[in-house]
């Protein structure tokens, strides 16, 4: 094993042929692709500035061809990256040039729902929204809701615990999952959770979510599924300050209220929304919020009366509440259509995603305006704000030479801010390769190196998504070295901002 | 951070890395509230309790933040002035409790179900690894997915992979109105009860069956609750009677759990069906946690094989140090997650410094 200093990712030295020859024999030719045309589809995720191709792309149809992979590749020490629907926004999927992306996508049954013990078992494949639609005929639903939803699957999920925009009251996949099963890198079947409520011993369950594929390969999960409420109703305030915003969402929190869903949008995300989906948003706000209440009838009507009211002495300029369905999801479609909308309007964006103490909201707002000054591009900032889970969004042109360079190092900048004013570099997007620097600002080498040590505990070889999440020792201590040169004026930019 | 709670620190760094070189073992406790729980305590004694006091709160965040010693007392005191609380109803079996203990236990109380276990409101911790390192994981904000979920991972770890020095828990507010009901009926009829109500979106917020009768509780806005308890009859408990009922299940003073007899707890899914087990049973968690006692509970591992059976497993969690010794207290573990286990406590405590064996015999 070296280390490419151009990725700073570990190389393996493969034999391509004596690998091949032994998935042969435990594949179909269909789940084997090794032409560069058939890899070219798999040489990245959704972060797609970053590409590379993998040597060999397996598609197992089952969990024992999974087994059988896992044995070979790591008999032969062979890098392999697991890969669902590759909606993922931080490379975690990104192949490796000497290894196998071992794509989940032909397990995709609902192997058993049971309406009474509100419980799914799911193979890895099965799409997000594909759960809540299979239990909708029992008045049931899988509530975490990632805006990819359609699209998702259950097995990223698991290990990007994934959010969306009902986690404030409903939790984020981590909370919605009751047992993990999967195969080691040595292809050894274990079981994280069971079907109780708990497991003995250490909590690897929630170990195995959010760890992007670098613990075990997953190959079922039981999810929880929830009740579905009877009513939902939104209120959507505009707000001709960011400020009074930000406080907004605090006040409504300090009330004890906890909405079932609380999103936060700024002026550039309304005006690139609006002319698309004709969500009725106010064009002269400088930021809206939408707030859902859901439960019974009785429940969501006392709820209501108390949001709009906490939203009108926040000083809201305007306040509208769903009168049925069809308004309702029309007020939810805008949030929904946020990153496509902001797609039509600039050749390439970079969707960030850190995560802030709620009050700090209209502080962040503040200081990534004057860095779209610093920079010279476009920032539109879409919020989980009831989670303070920020989705800056950059605009860039990639045409552009030096574009790409300065959204990083925009983006980079926002994460940094994020962790200083008490969050973190990602909130539910995950590390993958794009947030790799940035776990040097958030981590020290003890802990870092603590990360690496629970990564053995599961794979001693590192073989299962090397390369990912956690940064190595060396890259941190250049990373250190470029930061501290650059920290006086670092400080600076954050004393501006708060001064603003 | 104090100047005191510095040098606290200071000093438990030190004494931790003392003793990963000298190899002698540490044991962690706080107020000693769970010294009944789990296997063998082992060590010179570390008092958590010096590193004390609340850091961080503002109600409009929904966290808090305190050090290990903080009594758990005294942190709901201070959550319930503001309407808050730890909706995971930590039990405390004792005035003593402290919050590192809490969470290291890893219990839940009656509101489990709907609420939510301990490691879904821990947020983040601070810790010292078993060789002196203080770290830091996790954090203040609701999500946060960078690195493993290692401060989740702490919660019912039972002290052996570190010590526990602060945390921060997602705490909530306290529901606006409680109903607590009470019914008539034999197990069976319950957990049906229990397992089609739960499939509904009603308010439930605590179940407890015992001696063939049932008591559920409704917590949430006016509105719900009164509807609720319109829906599903019942006798009405008054509120006096409901908070002693409730406390008393989550403290284990319930009638039920008196005498000296060997308490199993059984994890299982909601819907087993009732454990055809000798001894008497009451069942919490609209059925998903299952308790054991009294004349005739089997002294072999057949509790364990039942709970097994049925999806879950079951623990010894009130038991003499002989039948500790000849059952152990939780279920073994399958072979490959025994390997990583003891890989996970390589990982934090090398040189084996914390609560060796308080878990399993080789951790």
């Amino acid at each position: 094993m070296s280390t490419d200093s151009a990725f700073t990712v570990p190389r393996f030295a493969v034999e391509k042929q004596r690998l091949l020859a032994q998935l042969r024999e435990v594949l179909p030719a269909l789940s084997l692709l090794v032409d560069e045309e058939d890899l070219r589809p798999y040489e990245c995720d959704g972060l797609m500035a970053y590409r590379q191709l993998p040597l060999i792309v397996v598609l197992p149809e089952n969990e024992a061809q999974a087994q059988a992979i896992l044995k070979i590749c790591s008999a032969l020490k062979v890098p392999v990256i697991p890969r669902g629907a590759a909606t993922g926004l931080s490379g975690g999927a990104m192949p490796h040039r000497d290894g196998v992306v071992l794509s989940l996508a032909k397990l995709k049954k609902i192997v058993k729902l049971d309406a009474l013990a509100r419980t799914a078992i799911v193979q890895p494949g099965v799409r997000n929204l594909a759960v809540s639609e299979a239990a909708a005929e029992h008045g049931l639903y899988y509530a975490p809701d990632p805006s990819s939803q359609i699209a998702c699957t259950i097995g990223g999920n698991v290990s990007e615990n994934s959010g969306g925009v009902h986690c404030l009251k409903y939790g984020l996949t981590v909370h919605n999952v009751l047992r993990v099963r999967g195969l080691t890198i040595e292809g050894e079947i274990v079981e994280f959770g069971n079907a109780a409520l708990d497991a003995p011993g250490y909590d690897l369950l929630a170990l195995m979510n959010g760890s992007e594929g670098m613990l075990a390969l997953i190959t079922e999960v039981t999810v929880r599924l929830t009740a579905k409420p009877e009513l939902a109703q939104v209120v959507l305030a505009s707000f001709d300050d960011v400020t009074k915003a930000g406080d907004a969402v605090a006040s409504i929190i300090a009330a004890g209220i906890i909405p079932a869903g609380l999103e936060m949008m700024d002026r550039k995300a309304i005006h690139a929304v609006e002319p698309y989906v004709k969500a009725g948003y106010d064009l002269n706000a400088e930021a809206i919020l939408l707030c859902e209440s859901d439960g019974t009838p009785e429940e969501v009507a006392e709820e209501m009366a108390r949001m709009t009211a906490v939203l009108r002495q926040s000083g809201a300029s305007g306040i509208r509440v769903s009168q049925n369905e069809a308004e309702r999801l029309m007020f939810w479609a805008g949030r929904k259509a946020a990153f496509p909308a902001v797609g039509r309007i600039t050749p390439d964006y970079l969707c960030m995603d850190g995560t802030i103490p709620r009050k700090n909201l209209a502080r962040m707002l503040i200081a990534i305006a004057g860095m779209e000054e610093r920079y010279g591009l476009r920032c539109a900032n879409v919020f989980h704000a009831g989670d303070g889970n920020l989705h800056p969004l950059i605009m860039y042109d990639a045409n552009v030479p030096g574009q790409l360079d300065l959204a990083t190092a925009f983006g980079g900048e926002i994460l940094e801010l994020s962790v200083k004013l008490g969050g973190t570099i990602t909130g539910e997007h995950g590390v993958g390769i794009k947030k790799i620097v940035q776990m040097c600002a958030q981590f020290t080498p003890a802990e870092l190196a603590l990360f690496h040590a629970l990564k053995r505990a599961f794979d001693p070889e590192g073989l299962l998504n090397p390369g990912k999440v956690i940064p190595t020792a060396a890259r941190c201590r250049e990373y250190r070295l470029t930061r501290s040169a650059a920290d006086g004026a670092d400080n600076a930019s954050v004393n501006a901002a708060t001064r603003y | 951070m104090g100047e005191k709670a510095n040098s606290c620190l200071e000093r438990w760094t030190g004494r931790v890395r003392a003793a990963a070189a000298e190899k002698t073992a540490i044991r962690l406790r706080g107020g000693g509230s769970k010294d009944f729980y789990g296997q063998s305590l082992v060590g010179e004694l570390l008092d958590t309790r010096e590193h004390s006091g609340i850091v961080a709160y503002a109600p409009s965040e929904l966290v808090v933040t305190a050090r290990c010693g903080t009594p758990l007392a005294e942190m709901e005191a201070t959550l319930a002035e503001n309407a808050q609380s730890l909706a995971f109803e930590p039990p405390h079996f004792d005035p003593g409790a402290t919050l590192g203990g809490c969470v290291a236990a890893g219990l839940s109380g009656p509101r489990r179900v709907q609420a939510g276990a301990v490691r879904d409101f821990v947020l983040g911790v601070k810790m010292i690894n078993g060789q002196g390192e203080l770290l830091n994981f996790g954090g203040q904000v609701m999500k946060n997915v960078a690195g493993y979920d290692v401060s989740r991972l702490l919660a019912g770890s039972l002290g052996t992979l570190g010590l526990i020095v602060e945390v921060s828990l997602k705490v909530m507010p306290v529901a606006l109105a409680e109903q607590t009901l009470r019914f008539d009926l034999d197990q069976e009829k319950s957990l049906n009860l229990l397992n089609q109500w739960g499939g509904q979106p009603l308010p439930i917020s605590a179940s407890a069956w015992a001696a063939n009768s049932l008591h559920v509780r409704l917590s949430g806005a006016a509105a719900a609750v009164s509807a609720a308890t319109a829906k599903l009859g019942g006798q009405r408990v008054t509120p006096e009677e409901s908070t002693a009922f409730w406390l008393g299940l989550r403290e284990q003073s319930h009638p039920f759990f008196a005498g000296d007899a060997p308490l199993w707890r059984l994890a299982v899914p909601a819907t087993s069906a009732v454990l055809a087990l000798p001894g008497e049973q009451l069942v919490e968690w609209g059925g998903a946690q299952r308790w054991l006692r009294g004349l005739g509970t089997p002294a072999d591992q057949s509790i364990r094989i039942a709970a097994e059976q049925s999806g879950g497993h079951a623990t010894l969690f009130r038991a003499d140090a002989a039948q500790k010794a000849a059952l152990g207290v939780f279920q073994p573990l399958a072979a490959p997650l025994g390997r990583i286990h003891h890989n996970l406590k390589l990982a934090f405590d090398p040189l084996g410094v914390f609560n060796l064996g308080r878990l399993y015999p080789d951790l």
